[in-house]
């Protein structure tokens, strides 16, 4: 086990962001507490009766703390987007709360929702769709002061547009084009400067650079990056990539039909994983490096993911996974840190839902 | 396992008819699309081959070419507003572009076929999946209904999709992304096709279904000693199964190498530059390298070299002269088969 | 390697790449969709023709008496039915009327009526297809369902029972222009409300609108700012093609009697004059017909341009 900590310490250039995680950092500023998002499936038009539902987000909890990023992964169907539409309040949850500074905000709304709404924002994933085609960039990225007035007064919003355009490294004269005439790149540019407009705390990014060219995908990520250093930004990081994520992020939560399945540093989860689930997905990470491909251990999952409308029971996992026995269809693993990991010194010492969590390195060649 | 026994009735070495060589020999190919803002350079002179059971993968960003390219090859490119003003497209010798659209068609499907990215939309939504594989046996071959049924069965089987039998009157909605793409394969291979090519066949599946879906595609192309065309922009997909890689920038093959090669010593500051913007699974880096600039517009292409604006090693002949394809040599001239790059300084980049 | 990285470039340098490269073309200033679609416009002869044809329409409507110096009311019975001639264009009705000057003012009816009953059921349309669209739930149920039940209404009847209403004391004479635009208004605005509908829920859907929503931006901010202007092409270019449809449901009416009547003259009122004498004489007829069928061809085919010009896919 030193021998692995040690590794992971070599391979972390901020050691602040490795074991010693959420201690010492203060107040988080978003907690998510069991946040429930399900969708009701209706049958029937005139008089609709309700025969089930879809378990899109099925209790989630996590903290996010200033200036961190947060990745999150999993596939399609998982839910990372619709916490994203949680935490932004597109949606109602279900039950659960999210606290901001202390505040539940599902509760709110009106002025209040307002007020909050501008410490949250968002970066969408689809450059082509997130911008109105009948605006100018000067009046997309201007509106959200035209929604907060108070923001900044009538006089400023040129100027303070044109700043912004600076900033996330556009030409300040493009403030009278239209989106169309902008390349992928240089869209989700105008969408980053539109989030930061109102100085927000925390920006969620959904799957922001998915849609880009690999060429300009480094770009955006460097851009976002460099804002996050210079306006102590918190990130949510919704993404499918692992590789992206584990750049960008201090701490990764993976997610698996609608239950967060592991959640630790960047190191614990990609060095030290220790659910099956993580195992399998970084495993299955196409490399873009033959020599180190061939010394990995791949593990292929059968099958596809369950339908979030019937779960399977237990483990939602189980049905995948080469470890189940039948206590996993019994009993739902908590996310905690296992059992044969609580008190130690190890990367693997972090929450893991799984009942026979066990650490495995599957991305270093052995 | 009907299936094996009917692959041995197939003439031993595939392609030993009347034609010795590459089974798919593109030379020079050039397709331009004429839009109303002008005339958009799509693939500016193209070259090159894939033999029998050889993996040739086509790397590039959007708009580099690499799927007109295939579809040039496919016959199905949109004409207008597409027009091939140049180039041959051999197969097994014979010059695809100058067929009738008769004999065309008879190869395309038969001999060739293709997969692509969006199976649900590539199948049609109203009739069975064991229809739509059956088709293929009732145009081609002209067998009964029931027949092509049997033949559907057994290729759903070889794609491994479960229960196949009870499944083949399932509707392409019923099935999930990952069925449906080992349909769109099973599809392909209904015919055995000598030549196979798949446009970006895993980009819209998930990682975990992702594996399984490649490592399927790889093993039914060692089995039947198929050619195929993988096109992607992920490297690491092409990694996982290409033996040689083409990478394409603006409509042209900037860089041709084995694949071990490229990702260890790339000769193009392109191909470098794509290979150090990828994060790394395995540690975590510093701030990422990013290639400056913007993709090429097609209807504006830089003069020179197209990377010339993007370009870190760029001087001023770059931006004059159109580097050819230069074969590439180790530091002592030693050759290194299968290498070449499109830079006028891949020296100074694979040595320097 | 290290050499490489180390000229990492950082995203103001790459911006300082002179221009997107969609524009290098020409440094034009902005373009916006609507520039770009009436650019477009310009080039399509259908749409030259329409508007062409529009255009004199809307002409002979302002001023009829540029395009014919005869009275329109002037008739004289000794020229019953006289064939056209270099004196009488389109020679004389039954009771010897300048069939030309009548066609030429019966312009100004028609058009007019066209014109005020289609912007009147757009923006009915517009206004319901906008609300049941966005609210959705029980107040597109409601909306949906009225749609649904003004649209089983047969046509004539109700134009019928609305003209009934707007009769005069003496119970003689029904409807006259103001009968006929109400008609036609209440009873023409329901499949354009129902494509409203459909293209606000869409629209509703878009990112973009999700983004303005996570800005904390009002309802009625994302109505009227970000959903009505991206939903409306389909209600303006069903509006146009309709407006001919409309002109010639109002000749329907008229020729039926039961729109407008004499002393106004309209292409319809016209028609329905022309229908006594059919077997001795069919040019009071063939020339009020023509015109009728020429506007609403015209009007048909700007709306065709219009969509095609105006929708990004076909291009």
């Amino acid at each position: 086990m030193a021998e692995l900590t040690k590794d992971g310490e070599a391979v972390d250039p901020t050691p602040s962001a490795a074991l010693d995680a959420p201690v010492g950092r203060g107040e988080p500023i978003l907690q998510v507490r069991n946040l429930v998002k399900h969708f009701p499936l209706t049958q029937g038009i005139l008089f609709k009766k309700q025969i089930g539902a879809v378990k899109a987000v099925d209790g989630i909890s996590f903290d996010l703390y200033q200036g961190e990023t947060l990745g999150i992964v999993g596939e399609s169907g998982c839910g990372k987007s619709t916490v994203a539409k949680l935490l932004m309040m597109l949606e109602t949850a279900t039950s659960g709360e999210v606290f901001y500074k202390g505040q539940d905000i599902t509760k709110l709304s009106g002025k209040a929702l307002k007020a909050v709404r501008r410490n949250i924002q968002m970066v969408f994933q689809d450059p082509y769709t997130s911008l109105d085609p009948r605006m100018t960039v000067g009046d997309i990225i201007g509106e959200p002061f035209e929604i907060h007035p108070e923001v900044a007064p009538k006089g400023d919003r040129r100027k303070k547009v044109q700043e912004l355009l600076d900033v996330v490294g556009l030409n300040p004269e493009y403030i009278h084009r239209y989106p169309h005439q902008f390349s992928g790149g240089q869209r989700q540019r105008i969408g980053i400067a539109r989030g930061l407009a109102l100085n927000p705390e925390i920006i969620i990014c959904d799957e922001p650079v998915s849609a880009l060219d690999v060429s300009v995908q480094a770009q955006v990520i460097n851009l976002m990056e460099k804002l996050q250093d210079e306006f102590n930004l918190s990130y949510i990081f919704i993404a499918h990539d692992l590789s992206i994520v584990r750049h960008i992020s201090d701490r990764v939560g993976v997610m698996y039909l609608g239950k967060m399945a592991e959640i630790g540093t960047d190191v614990q989860i990609y060095d030290h994983p220790t659910h099956p689930y993580t195992q399998a997905l970084l495993s299955a990470v196409p490399v873009p490096d033959p020599a180190a491909r061939e010394g990995r251990e791949r593990i292929i999952l059968t099958g596809d993911v369950p339908s979030p409308a019937n779960p399977p029971s237990g483990c939602r996992f189980r049905t995948r996974c080469w470890k189940a026995e039948e206590k996993c269809s019994i009993e739902v693993p908590l996310l905690a840190v296992p059992a044969p990991f609580v008190g130690k010194d190890t990367p693997a010492a972090h929450e893991s839902a799984c009942h026979f969590a066990e650490e495995k390195d599957v991305v270093h060649v052995h | 396992m009907t299936i094996i026994d009917k692959t041995a009735d197939v003439p031993a070495p595939r392609g030993a008819g009347d034609h010795e060589g590459p089974l798919l020999e593109v030379r020079d190919l050039h397709v331009e699309f004429h839009t109303r803002e002008g005339v958009a350079q799509a693939v500016n002179g193209v070259n090159y081959t894939v033999s029998a059971g050889e993996t040739l993968a086509v790397l590039g960003e959007s708009g580099s070419g690499k799927s007109v390219t295939a579809q040039a090859i496919m016959g199905i490119l949109d004409m207008p507003p597409g027009r091939i003003p140049k180039g041959e497209v051999l197969f097994r010798g014979r010059d695809l572009l100058t067929m009738s659209p008769e004999e065309r068609r008879k190869i395309r499907g038969s001999k060739i076929a293709m997969i692509f990215q969006d199976a649900l939309s590539s199948l049609n939504p109203v009739l069975t999946v064991g229809y739509q594989l059956g088709e293929m046996f009732r145009v081609h071959q002209g067998l009964s209904k029931k027949e092509a049924k049997v033949k559907a069965i057994e290729l759903m089987d070889r794609v491994k999709i479960p229960a196949a039998a009870a499944r083949v009157n399932d509707y392409p909605h019923q099935f999930s992304g990952g069925m449906r793409q080992r349909i769109m394969i099973a599809m392909a291979l209904a015919l055995e096709p000598d030549l196979i090519i798949a446009d970006e066949p895993t980009t819209a599946l998930d990682v975990t279904v992702q594996a399984q879906v490649m490592d399927l595609l790889a093993e039914l192309q060692r089995e039947y000693n198929m050619g195929l065309i993988l096109i992607t922009h992920d490297l690491g997909v092409v990694a996982d199964v290409a033996d040689k890689i083409a990478v394409m920038y603006a409509g042209r093959i900037v860089e041709t190498a084995p694949v071990h090669e490229l990702y260890q010593r790339p000769a193009h500051p392109y191909t470098r530059g794509l290979l150090d913007s990828i994060p790394r699974l395995d540690q975590k880096g510093q701030e990422l390298y990013a290639i400056k600039g913007l993709p090429p517009n097609l209807l504006k292409i830089p003069s020179g070299c197209a990377f010339n604006p993007r370009c870190p090693k760029a001087q001023d002949v770059c931006r004059t002269d159109v580097p050819v394809l230069h074969p590439v040599t180790e530091q002592d001239g030693g050759e290194l088969p299968g290498r070449g790059s499109a830079c006028h300084f891949w020296k100074e980049t694979i040595h320097g | 390697m290290p050499d490489v990285t180390n000229t990492a470039v950082t995203p103001e340098a790459a911006a300082a790449t002179p221009a997107a490269p969609q524009l290098s073309k020409k440094p034009e200033k902005s373009r916006s969709l609507l520039q770009d679609a009436v650019r477009d416009l310009v080039r399509r002869p259908l749409f030259l023709i329409a508007s062409g044809i529009i255009f004199v329409l809307l002409l002979m409507a302002a001023f009829p008496t540029f395009f014919a110096s005869a009275d329109p009311q002037l008739c004289e019975l000794s020229r019953s039915l006289q064939k056209p001639s270099a004196d009488a264009w389109f020679g004389y009705d039954a009771r010897g009327c300048d069939v030309y000057a009548r066609t030429i003012h019966g312009a100004r009816t028609s058009i007019t009526v066209g014109v005020l009953a289609t912007v009147g059921s757009a923006l009915i349309a517009l206004l319901l297809g906008l609300v049941a669209g966005f609210y959705g739930r029980w107040v597109d149920a409601l909306i949906s369902r009225g749609i649904d039940i003004v649209m089983g209404i047969p046509f004539l009847v109700g134009a019928i029972v609305i003209l009934n209403t707007f009769r005069d004391d003496d119970g003689f004479r029904t409807g006259g222009i103001w009968g006929v635009l109400t008609a036609l208004t209440v009873l023409g605005w329901m499949s354009m409300a129902r494509i409203m509908r459909s293209t606000v829920i869409q629209t509703k859907q878009a990112d973009y609108v999700t983004a303005a929503r996570s800005l904390g931006a009002s309802t009625g901010r994302l109505m009227f700012r970000h959903v009505l202007p991206n939903a409306l092409t389909p209600l303006i270019v069903l509006a146009t093609i309709s407006l001919g449809v409309i002109i010639s449901v109002e000749a329907t009416l008229s020729f039926l009697g039961v729109g407008i009547q004499e002393p106004t003259i309209s292409w319809g009122v016209m028609i329905n004059q022309s229908l006594g004498r059919i077997r001795e004489a069919l040019h009071p007829l063939l020339f009020p017909a023509g015109f009728v069928s020429v506007t609403v061809l015209a009007f048909i085919m700007l709306g065709d341009a219009v969509r095609d010009a105006l929708d990004p896919k076909l291009r």
